[in-house]
């Protein structure tokens, strides 16, 4: 018995020594290629989420690669790395792949609210861009102060905002807001927080009244809340929810008898994922969205033919046309889309993540760059700058029929004139606690 | 062979009493303090730094005060990650109230905090005890963690939440925030192991140590010799948290730089009592073994798939180094249920007795 104690433990040994050894063997091998990381999480809690993003950024960088041979004829190379959504391996993997590739990673990815706060200080260091596609810290819209992070198409707080005109919408008009009581669930977390002063603001502007549930991590026991929603009866209720927070949630708003087309969810609580468990039950049920539904665009086609060679069940399977996998594609196709703008500066090699910076502050999607990129109503053109890094911050509401989803409202436009001096005050703030420049950005090209 | 002690005189108490009175233990302790302080910051790459030597680090300091509760006073604990969430928020109150004030002087009084809180939630142990003791500690976690999500005080009122560790300097050199090397950081966390290593060791063989065990060992026997359960059963809670409150601060400021209430939450408090528990009860050896074997071996495992070269996604590769670490944990609780200390301590003995072990 001690015996093999100590013969465990000498393998164990042996085993770490090689496996540092080939790891620092492998990374001295990649030649000219854009090396882009991928921090995902496939296992953990939140896989089911995590799962059909990853498997969307897999498909498009793999369909770049095998229909254009890359971008601008450099190919692609990417490594997934897996974080259960949990930052601690978030940041692990942040320093695994950040210096891989020929000249190191060119932007990140986080995918987790919590692994973003953790690298936007880490990635102005490194000068490696982030692009945190709709969550993360929502001051990172004002470029002035956050050179090194983008969170372009639509900040929470744009969302909050976007929310509010709908609900105005649908009650006639803004001055029918007046007397109006709205909820907020939220996840009980920086995350779920984000809305909070955006509704505070507007519901000074328009007269309704805020009130605001909490529901701790990770959001399995939510009766006592919903006990309270039952007696207050707001007349609308937006939710700022994350994974089993949501279908919690939908099935107690069932249980209450709540009007679900008065309920609205967050675009992280608008996935299928989050109401095939309530099902037909769930239908009426509204969330935000900033990327098409449905596989009704040309470059799903593409990825079916080159990714799948034309199997479209087995497409379908790796959840192609869901929501999440269609943001996964939105999302590499931004970012790709950046180094292309990146390349027109600096040729078409394997750049590094400052050059790819100023391709992401550059970028500038037109309605016929999209056309050709067979992605019309997938994302909306987009136009970044060196003050803005949210772009237009124009999000949809789609809604659930039992079934799938489809969207029922047009681009909805955020109250720029509320969100923005908010977003930078809070930059304002933050270059202050953390001594950052404030760039000048008229003087930037 | 190595272990040949015919020959060695101790011609003194002191040296009779040294904390490594074997010649040979002291130097092999020497060199791998060296090693520590001199030679890894000067080989390893920042991902080794960073990603595993770090947290590594800071999870033995978490280690050590757990260990000086549990492990020697005999308390079962899953406070953890709260008392380190004490630290953690005392340190940024501190830091960002007191701009000019020493670094290390913030992270010394930031277990300052964290010992008042573990007294307080210390008090029941004088009633009950074992698992009875872990819910009563279990209350310090969930309200603690409750507490600095809810009252914006303690992160200053800015809108997420989230507090980030400010940028200071230690003797000139930058030791938190983003543009502090991964070298510094390294060193000012092995410091604080080393330091505290040393100070729970010595504590651990004078007098205070031994009331602790003996408190440990039967509570009754020990308050008939004339130890005093509750100042001692407090002392050590005070103590205990004092350390993990050091170590919840260098978790927040030197290792993450900036962390929410959800970094602290109740998985910490069992992964530190893991450590403790796989890494020897009552062996401060133990705590740095535990430490190492739970923090490094899930991040080489998981590394292990790729390094061969093997096609395997890394969904497979992560499920696979769960199943490999629970088959470990498994077999060397098994092996050697006293712990990783236990085994070396084994190790020893039959180095001794070398070539003829018995």
């Amino acid at each position: 018995m001690k015996r093999t104690g100590k013969l465990a433990l000498g393998v164990l040994t042996a085993a770490a020594i090689a496996v540092g050894g080939v790891a620092a063997e492998k990374a001295a091998a990649a030649d000219e290629e854009i090396f882009i990381p991928l921090t995902v999480y496939r296992t953990g809690p939140y896989a089911p989420n995590g799962i059909p993003i990853a498997n969307g950024w897999r498909d498009y960088l793999k369909l770049l690669n095998a229909r254009d041979g890359g971008i601008n004829g450099v190919k692609i190379a990417y490594e997934e790395c897996e974080t259960r959504y949990d930052t601690k391996l978030g940041v692990e993997c942040y320093e695994k792949l950040k210096n891989k590739g020929a000249k190191g990673a060119v932007v990140f990815n986080p995918l987790s609210t919590g692994i973003s706060y953790q690298l936007i200080p880490k990635a102005r260091v490194d000068e490696i861009p982030l692009h945190t596609m709709g969550y993360g810290r929502t001051a990172a819209a004002d470029g002035s102060v956050f050179k090194w992070t983008f969170n372009f198409p639509a900040t929470y707080w744009s969302q909050a905002a976007a929310f509010i005109r709908h609900i105005g919408n649908v009650e006639g008009g803004l001055e029918n807001l007046d007397g109006k009581h709205i909820g907020l669930i939220y996840h009980n977390s920086p995350y779920g927080k984000e809305p909070i002063p955006t509704l505070e603001t507007l519901s000074e502007q328009h007269g309704y009244e805020l009130t605001t549930y909490p529901v701790d991590h990770p959001g399995q026991e939510q009766s006592a809340t919903w006990l309270q929603i039952r007696r207050d009866r707001p007349d609308w209720l937006i939710m700022w929810g994350w994974g089993v927070m949501n279908q919690v949630a939908i099935k107690e708003a069932i249980n209450i008898r709540y009007p679900m087309d008065h309920f609205i969810g967050v675009w992280w609580a608008g996935s299928e994922q989050d109401v095939e468990p309530a099902g037909a039950a769930a239908k009426g049920y509204k969330a935000g969205n900033f990327n098409g539904v449905g596989t009704d665009f040309a470059v799903l086609d593409d990825i079916v033919e080159h990714v799948y060679g034309g199997d479209m069940e087995a497409a379908k399977e790796e959840g192609l046309g869901t929501v999440l996998y269609n943001r996964g594609v939105a999302n590499m196709l931004y970012d790709t889309e950046a180094i292309r703008t990146a390349m027109g500066k600096y040729g078409d090699k394997a750049l590094s993540g400052k050059e790819v910076r100023w391709g992401l502050e550059n970028l500038e999607l037109t309605e016929a760059r999209l056309e050709e990129l067979g992605a019309t109503g997938l994302v909306l053109p987009t136009r970044i700058s060196c003050a803005n890094h949210e772009g237009e911050g124009q999000i949809f509401v789609q809604q659930w029929d039992g079934e799938q989803w489809s969207k029922v409202t047009d681009w909805l436009e955020p109250f720029h004139d509320v969100v923005r001096p908010k977003v930078e005050a809070a930059a304002k703030t933050y270059a202050e606690e953390n001594g950052l420049p404030v760039r000048d950005c008229s003087q930037e090209g | 062979m190595l272990y040949r002690e015919a020959g060695q005189f101790k011609t003194t108490y002191g040296a009779d009493q040294a904390i490594f009175p074997i010649p040979q233990d002291r130097w092999v302790v020497y060199a791998v303090i060296a090693l520590a302080f001199v030679a890894v910051p000067s080989v390893a790459n920042e991902y080794w730094l960073q990603a595993i030597l770090i947290p590594a680090l800071v999870f033995t300091l978490a280690a050590i005060g757990l260990n000086l509760l549990t492990g020697y006073c005999g308390q079962l604990s899953l406070g953890t990650g709260g008392f380190m969430a004490c630290g953690a928020y005392a340190t940024y109150k501190l830091s960002t109230a007191f701009p000019e004030m020493n670094i290390l002087i913030v992270f010394l009084l930031s277990g300052i905090p964290a010992a008042a809180v573990g007294c307080l939630f210390g008090i029941p142990s004088l009633r009950i005890k074992g698992f009875y003791l872990a819910v009563a500690t279990l209350a310090a976690q969930f309200f603690l963690v409750w507490l600095f999500n809810r009252v914006e005080w303690f992160y200053n009122y800015n809108p997420s939440g989230t507090i980030t560790a400010p940028p200071r300097t230690m003797g000139g050199f930058m030791v938190t925030g983003p543009e502090a090397t991964a070298e510094a950081r390294y060193l000012v966390a092995l410091g604080f192991v080393a330091l505290f290593a040393l100070l729970a060791k010595n504590l651990m063989r004078g007098r205070v140590g031994r009331a602790w065990m003996a408190i440990r060992d039967m509570d009754i026997a020990a308050e008939i010799i004339g130890i005093r359960p509750l100042t001692t059963k407090l002392a050590a809670f005070a103590v205990s948290s004092y350390v993990c409150g050091v170590a919840g601060a260098l978790y927040f400021a030197i290792y993450l730089g900036s962390v929410e209430t959800a970094a602290f939450d109740i998985s910490v408090s069992f992964l530190v009592l893991f450590m403790v528990i796989i890494g020897g009860l009552g062996s401060i050896l133990g705590s740095i073994l535990g430490a190492f074997f739970i923090t490094v071996v899930p991040i080489l495992l998981t590394n292990v798939p790729e390094a061969l070269g093997l096609p395997i996604g890394v969904a497979l590769a992560k499920q696979l180094e769960n199943i490999v670490f629970g088959a470990m944990i498994v077999f060397f609780l098994i092996v050697e249920p006293h712990g990783l200390a236990r085994l070396w301590q084994i190790a020893k003995e039959k180095l001794r007795r070398w070539p003829f072990p018995y």
